[in-house]
């Protein structure tokens, strides 16, 4: 077969043979030819978004939906700078995408030529690895190292920047099945020594906590079961941070809910107490322990992870083992079940946690005039919870009831932006996510400032005639900010209310879809009915009480048992040293 | 596994406890870097240690492998023990880069650096300059009537100590290449 062709149709072909069915794009002058091409053909399609962020973002949804890489791209100069947030938010939590970037010509880059940008300048610290192709002969082999980088070991973005001679020029392209990964080699299988260690640990706790993370979901649906089998035949408590949810079932009875800053309190004092944490694919992001100094001072820690440096930067730990999630449960498992799968848990345990499980720390005081932002999450959870269900979310305190309220059975169900918290992530992830998966239901549950930050993809969702259901917890404030402002700094609103709001009602008439606007505790649930009903896009204006605060929270530069439960509890100070912490 | 250091008074074994007894001292450390020889490599490596705001105390960079296309980057840098194993493990990790080694860590190393000095002096003080060169084992490489130019290569220490003495006898220009090392043996 001729492999000799141009740059352009080596990027068609090259996607082809890694089976990316989607592209989410935006052309520019820099990338017409790859445009040209993708005119010429139907097995890839590609989704015109309306802003670059919000390809990366869909990219991203889609990737963390489907656990296969996403693919955008973009034009040079400003095409590639919009799109570095969403670089970051993967980087952050570690999605696998792929960008192709556009490139002024080789001879004219140093020139500040229009729209050139030093794309691989400024994405260098906030991708895996990036690649200027100087050369349409390796173009080919470049973008199959990309797709191998991006998907092997910690998992994370990379770009390819393209200069548009390279497209246009004619070379040879690399079949996937010639490229050999002669570099980057993750370590993914376990140290055996340390597993038996690890084995020996576990089969002694006596208070044991299992904190697994968004690790356990990117080393792939086994690793789900694997964790599931773990818990279920020691029966120990499991907990999960924001980005693990679903990697073990919410509605079971080991589940103790997420950890950390809005955690649960049963989940952060067992954390605190226990005599044995068991850290699977998660990396001690400050948001989980809190004043590190003072983090779970009597436990014995083992971490599993991919990334060796993950393992003793934030939280130093007795045994620290480096390799894929599923390969190393695999073999933890083995050994354990033919040491006889024994456990020393301390009956008491259970009881402790029940008892804490008694604060009911997710209680609200419900009111029957307006509509309580958890109340709306509860509604929502409440009427959608048995369908197939995916679900994102923006940032802010609707994002925290929501992984506090909603429950998933199942990975990659539940896509929101951990690492970065980056506002704005939701709406075009909800696209991705809802172009994946075209029969499943797909809900932004989202805060009305978020969403009016890539609120651009409207176009997109109608365009594409994708049913993604906005439902916007719509406080009228800036509401995390806030609620520090408040906890924080006095009372003193600074600039954390969202004046000169749409209505969002008429918004979404102007697009030609349906809006609905809810402020009646009586009437959401039929209004919630309403929106799942309809065949389309459809922007939910859900009106909230305005100056609610999400609870529990560890106030930043407290231990997990300095947790504050709701607002009637006597004034917490929080010191200088705390504060300036974010 | 790395040895236990628990805190005096202790019972139990947590890693609460287990605290290097050595964390709040600076090492120093010398790190060889075997990279893929490609275009950015030097800036992605410069790039970890600046965003990360870990120390560059002498950083080199040279080819060593035409052929398979290899280059040395030998960084001496210096942090808590902590901060060092922070620092191979996001190296390491990197994508061009093929190994790293702490040469501090690894047992025996040699390490050399190169340095030209360029010393002003005249009478009494020009003679003495001459003298301790020939006791550092210095070569001259430049002279005018007025100056001299050393080459001197030893340890980092040796450079530093023959720049100590040079200072007052007339010590104008220093130019150093940094350090390169290998391990022993
Ligand atoms: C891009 C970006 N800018 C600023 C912030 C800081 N921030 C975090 S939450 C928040 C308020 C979000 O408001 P909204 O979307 O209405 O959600 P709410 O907290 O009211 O539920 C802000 C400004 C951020 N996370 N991301
Ligand atoms: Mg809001």
């Amino acid at each position: 077969m001729n492999n000799y062709m141009s740059g352009a149709q080596i990027v068609v072909e090259a996607l082809l043979e890694h089976k990316v069915d989607t592209v989410f794009g935006y052309p520019g002058g820099a990338v017409l030819p790859i445009y040209d091409e993708i005119f010429k053909q139907k097995k890839i399609k590609h989704v015109l978004v309306r802003h670059e962020q919000g390809a990366i973002h869909a990219a991203e949804g889609y990737s963390r939906s489907t656990g296969k890489p996403g693919v955008a791209l973009v034009t040079s100069g400003p095409g590639a700078t919009n799109s570095v947030t969403g670089l970051t938010d993967a980087l952050m939590d570690s999605i696998p995408i792929i960008v192709l970037t556009g490139q002024v010509p080789t001879f004219m880059i140093g020139n500040d030529a229009f729209q050139e940008a030093d794309t691989v300048g400024i994405t260098r610290p906030c991708t895996k690895h990036n690649w200027l192709v100087k050369d349409t002969n390796l173009l080919g082999k470049i973008i199959h190292e990309a797709f191998y980088v991006s998907t092997n070991g910690r998992p994370g973005p990379v770009l390819v920047d393209i200069p548009k001679d390279v497209q246009f020029a004619s070379g040879n392209y690399t079949k996937k099945k010639d490229f050999l990964p002669k570099r980057y080699t993750p370590k993914i299988k376990p140290d055996n020594n340390l597993i038996l260690k690890a084995v020996k640990a576990f089969e002694n706790a006596k208070k044991p906590i299992i904190y697994s993370g968004g690790g356990v979901i990117n080393s792939g649906d086994n690793a789900s079961t694997l964790l599931r089998e773990l818990v279920d035949k020691s029966n120990f408590p499991i907990t999960s941070t924001l980005m693990g949810l679903g990697c073990y079932p919410a509605s079971k009875k080991n589940w103790m809910g997420m950890l950390g800053m809005h955690g649960t309190y049963e989940a952060n004092m067992a954390m605190h107490d226990c005599d044995f944490m068991f850290c699977i694919g998660a990396r001690f992001d400050d948001r989980i322990t809190g004043k590190t100094d003072e983090f779970s001072p009597n436990s014995t820690k083992i971490h599993i992870d991919i990334d060796p440096s993950s393992i003793n930067k934030n939280i130093l730990v007795d045994i620290g083992i480096v390799g894929d999630i599923d390969i190393s449960l695999q073999a933890f498992l083995k050994l354990w079940k033919k040491r006889g799968a024994k456990t020393s848990l301390n009956k008491t345990w259970w009881d402790q946690i029940d008892d804490w499980k008694g604060i009911n720390c997710l209680s609200y005081k419900k009111s029957a005039k307006s509509i309580k932002p958890q109340y709306a999450i509860q509604r929502l959870e409440e009427l959608t919870k048995d369908l197939d269900r995916y679900v994102s979310t923006e940032v802010g305190q609707h994002q925290m009831w929501a992984a506090q309220f909603m429950g998933f059975e199942e990975p990659k169900r539940w896509m929101t932006s951990g690492g970065l918290g980056t506002m704005g992530y939701g709406f075009p992830a909800s696209i991705g996510i809802q172009l994946a998966h075209p029969k499943s239901l797909v809900i932004n549950v989202a805060g009305e400032a978020s969403w009016l930050m890539n609120m651009q993809e409207l176009g997109t969702a109608v365009q594409y005639n994708l049913p993604v259901k906005q439902f916007i917890l719509n406080n009228e404030r800036l509401g995390m900010v806030r609620q520090w402002q408040e906890l924080l700094h006095g009372g003193r609103y600074s600039h954390s209310w969202s004046d000169a709001l749409p209505d969002f009602v008429k918004l979404a008439e102007a697009y030609g879809i349906k809006g609905i606007c809810c402020d009646d505790p009586n009437k959401l649930d039929d209004a919630i009915l309403e929106m799942l009903d309809y065949d389309g896009p459809v922007i939910f204006d859900c009106l909230v009480e305005k100056h609610e605060n999400c609870f529990p929270m560890i106030p930043s530069g407290k231990a997990h048992n300095e947790m504050i439960l709701s607002a009637e509890e006597p004034e917490q100070e929080i010191g200088k040293s705390g504060a300036v912490l974010v | 596994m790395q040895k236990l250091f628990l805190k005096k008074g202790i019972s139990r074994k947590s890693a609460y406890n287990l605290r290097n007894p050595k964390d709040d001292e600076f090492e120093r450390h010398t790190l060889a870097i075997l990279v893929d020889n490609e275009s950015g490599v030097l800036a992605r490596v410069i790039g970890l240690f600046s965003g990360r705001g870990y120390n560059i105390d002498s950083l080199t960079v040279a080819e060593v492998d035409h052929s398979g296309n290899l280059s040395r980057i030998t960084i001496v840098t210096s942090g808590t023990p902590s901060v060092i194993e922070q620092i191979k493990a996001q190296l390491d990790r990197m994508v061009p880069v093929h190994d790293v080694h702490d040469l501090t860590a690894e047992g025996a190393s040699v390490e050399r650096e190169l340095a030209l000095f360029k010393v002003f002096a005249k009478g009494e003080k020009r003679v003495e300059s001459l003298r301790l060169a020939d006791v550092f084992r210095a070569k001259v490489v430049d002279s005018t009537l007025v100056s001299f130019t050393f080459e001197l290569t030893g340890t980092p220490e040796k450079i530093d100590a023959f720049a100590d003495l040079m200072v007052p006898l007339g010590l104008k220009e220093i130019a150093r290449t940094g350090v390169a090392a290998l391990s022993r043996g």
